[in-house]
């Protein structure tokens, strides 16, 4: 028969009555038709995706200049030492994490606070969940030229409002703090919304008996927040974070179209690793440079994603153990 | 890892699947109406959400001598349609709103196809390996695709694609999250019988693909598409590079308004809501099936 080893998950395939002698010819390509179904998409998954991925630490050895991306000549790790030695890599890599907790830590908590009201049964609760999915879906680039005109030094509606408060004008693009706070702001309007969403798909699955024994043991709102809704989100809540920390390591457009300068502002206080790379090769015409550049971004988003989970594993660890 | 990678809500179908038993008593019983201060802390939300938008269009409706006005203005002037048949002339966002209809199109379409043949397959049928890739696929869900730029950019120069549309649209295609999508949506929404008995009525896979796949598949295919519409329509890492003003999309052609080619903040502004009108219109009609897609478990493009 037809059966092949492999056919123990799902009940067998019911062969097709057998007509003639091409029986032999249609067994083979019913065993070799799914590759059919899977090969336009791993052709190109492997030409454009997981080539160029693997391909990158490869080139990180070499000198490849931007005009002749076609000569190599071999550096071994020359552009790993080069990197280590420029000070603006340093101050890319402190940016980024700078940047990336002033933009992921807030725009978290903000979204599940957002959730935690999208959850109450409310008028018009289509219109405000679209609404507030509204930044999500305008561009870096539209989103980022909006902002700097609304950060603008002199006749920025931000500064204008401080103003009435009595605060006086804050110098956004070249502060250090003032400029990572405006670029941070940037990515918070943009992803508060869709992450809020996500955290109601995951309230929206917690069953309602537990919210029922909570109300019958007397707990408040509040209290059936935090050992309800929060224990239930865990899953989704390491999710979000993981998603948003490779999200902020590799921020590119906010901080390129703040000003319209590759350096990241005039003493690079702003400019993120994915900036840094960019500079270098499409900038400086080293690409393998950036290269090496990108590798380091690789390996450190495998780092934050490791630090994560070892965090979540040692509190389940915790929870289990009481 | 591939142990992260996978969403932790698995999509839940839309319609053709049986609702959830928990549908019904999924709101808990605390979860009464919304008190007035949700609703005033959400307006203040939503106000925050949509004023950028409201303030481009009085920006790209006002003349620049306008926007350095103190105190600053907040309603809609008479220049809009000036101010666009500038920024048509200085930075041809005529030609950039058709190259991106066209990237953005063939990538939606060419996306939607691939995932849903492999989806089917990685979700009903059986064959040798078929774990270790659909591994090796999520597991490079979460790895950006921005690392391999350098790369890909080699591959591109190589192949004499810099600066044509091809360059943008083929590596656009490859969606690992898209295979993940359409597999989770055929293996809730798919039912095994079905496959089973065309099978004895001796139906070939194609045919049971076009005839009974594609139409189950539909409502997760629209979702993708829509997704996949989107996050083609506004990448902006890629076409900066493989493009350049000659033959730009919207965001690269806003990336040139940003750099200092044009002065006129108006302008600039006329040129952000031309390049985010179409998707904004796209929002307007299908935002809550866009909403409904994120909820089943979106994962960030």
């Amino acid at each position: 028969m037809t059966l092949t080893a492999t056919a123990k998950a799902a009940p067998p395939p019911v062969p097709g009555p057998v007509t003639d002698g091409s029986s032999a010819v249609r067994r083979t390509w019913r065993r070799l038709s799914p590759y059919a179904y899977i090969a336009p998409f791993f052709t190109l998954f492997a030409a454009f995706g997981l080539f160029p991925l693997i391909y990158t630490a490869f080139v990180s050895l070499y000198r490849v200049e931007l005009q002749t991306p076609g000569d190599m000549e071999w550096r071994g790790l020359g552009n790993y030492t080069a990197l280590f030695t420029d000070e603006f890599f340093w101050t890319s890599l402190r940016n980024t994490f700078t940047i990336g907790v002033l933009s992921t830590v807030p725009q978290l908590a903000m979204a599940l606070g957002l959730a935690h009201l999208l959850n109450y049964k409310l008028r018009g609760r289509t219109f405000i969940r679209t609404a507030i999915l509204l930044p999500y879906a305008t561009s870096v680039a539209a989103a980022t030229l909006v902002f700097a005109q609304l950060f603008g030094r002199d006749f920025g509606l931000i500064n204008y409002v401080l103003g009435l408060v009595g605060v006086s004008p804050v110098d956004w693009q070249t502060g250090t703090v003032a400029s990572q706070i405006a670029v941070s702001s940037i990515v918070v309007w943009r992803w508060t919304g869709y992450n809020a969403l996500i955290y109601l798909a995951g309230m929206q699955s917690i069953p309602g008996e537990l919210y029922e024994a909570a109300e019958m043991d007397g707990a408040s709102r509040w209290r059936q927040f935090v050992h309800v809704t929060l224990p239930g989100l865990r899953p989704t809540i390491v999710f979000t974070t993981i998603v948003s920390t490779i999200g902020a390591t590799q921020l590119f457009g906010e901080p390129l179209l703040f000003e319209g300068s590759i350096s990241g502002g005039i003493s690079h206080q702003y400019q993120t690793l994915g900036l840094y790379m960019y500079e270098q090769g499409w900038g400086f015409f080293h690409l393998g440079r950036a290269a090496a550049i990108a590798w380091v971004m690789f390996v450190l988003i495998v780092l934050l994603v490791g630090v994560n989970a070892l965090i979540v594993r040692r509190r389940s660890r915790k929870e289990a153990g009481r | 890892m591939t142990a992260l990678a996978a969403p932790p809500a698995p999509p839940t179908g839309t319609e053709g699947t049986p609702p959830r038993p928990e549908r019904r008593k999924r709101r808990a019983p605390r979860s009464m109406h919304g008190g007035m201060l949700s609703y005033a802390i959400l307006a203040v939300a939503l106000l925050i959400s949509a004023f950028p938008f409201y303030w481009t269009i009085v920006a790209a409706s006002r003349s620049n001598a306008d926007l350095a006005k103190v105190p600053p203005t907040l309603l809609p002037g008479p220049n809009l349609i000036g101010n666009f048949e500038a920024v048509l002339e200085e930075a041809d966002i005529g030609k950039a709103l058709l190259n991106s209809l066209i990237v953005s199109g063939s990538i939606t379409v060419g996306t939607v196809l691939c995932c849903t043949l492999a989806g089917f397959a990685f979700a009903k049928l059986r064959f040798r390996g078929r774990g270790a890739l659909l591994a090796l696929t999520v597991g490079t869900m979460m790895i950006p695709p921005q690392l391999g730029v350098i790369p890909l950019f080699m591959l591109i120069a190589e192949l004499q694609w810099v600066n044509q549309l091809q360059a943008v649209i083929l590596p656009g295609l490859v969606s690992a999250f898209g295979v993940f999508f359409m597999r989770q949506y055929l293996v809730q929404s798919l039912p095994d019988e079905l496959i089973e008995a065309a099978r004895v009525d001796g139906a070939s896979t194609a045919r049971i693909f076009w005839s009974i796949v594609v139409p189950i598949a539909r409502p997760g295919m629209a979702v993708l598409g829509m997704l996949t519409f989107m996050t083609a329509w506004n990448d902006f890492f890629w076409p900066i590079i493989a493009l350049s003003s000659q033959e730009p999309t919207v965001q690269v052609a806003l990336r040139q308004l940003g750099g200092g080619y044009v002065h006129d903040q108006s302008v600039i502004m006329a040129g952000t809501l031309l390049g985010t009108l179409p998707v904004l219109l796209v929002f307007g009609l299908l935002g809550r099936q866009i909403v409904g897609g994120i909820m089943q478990g979106a994962v960030k493009g």
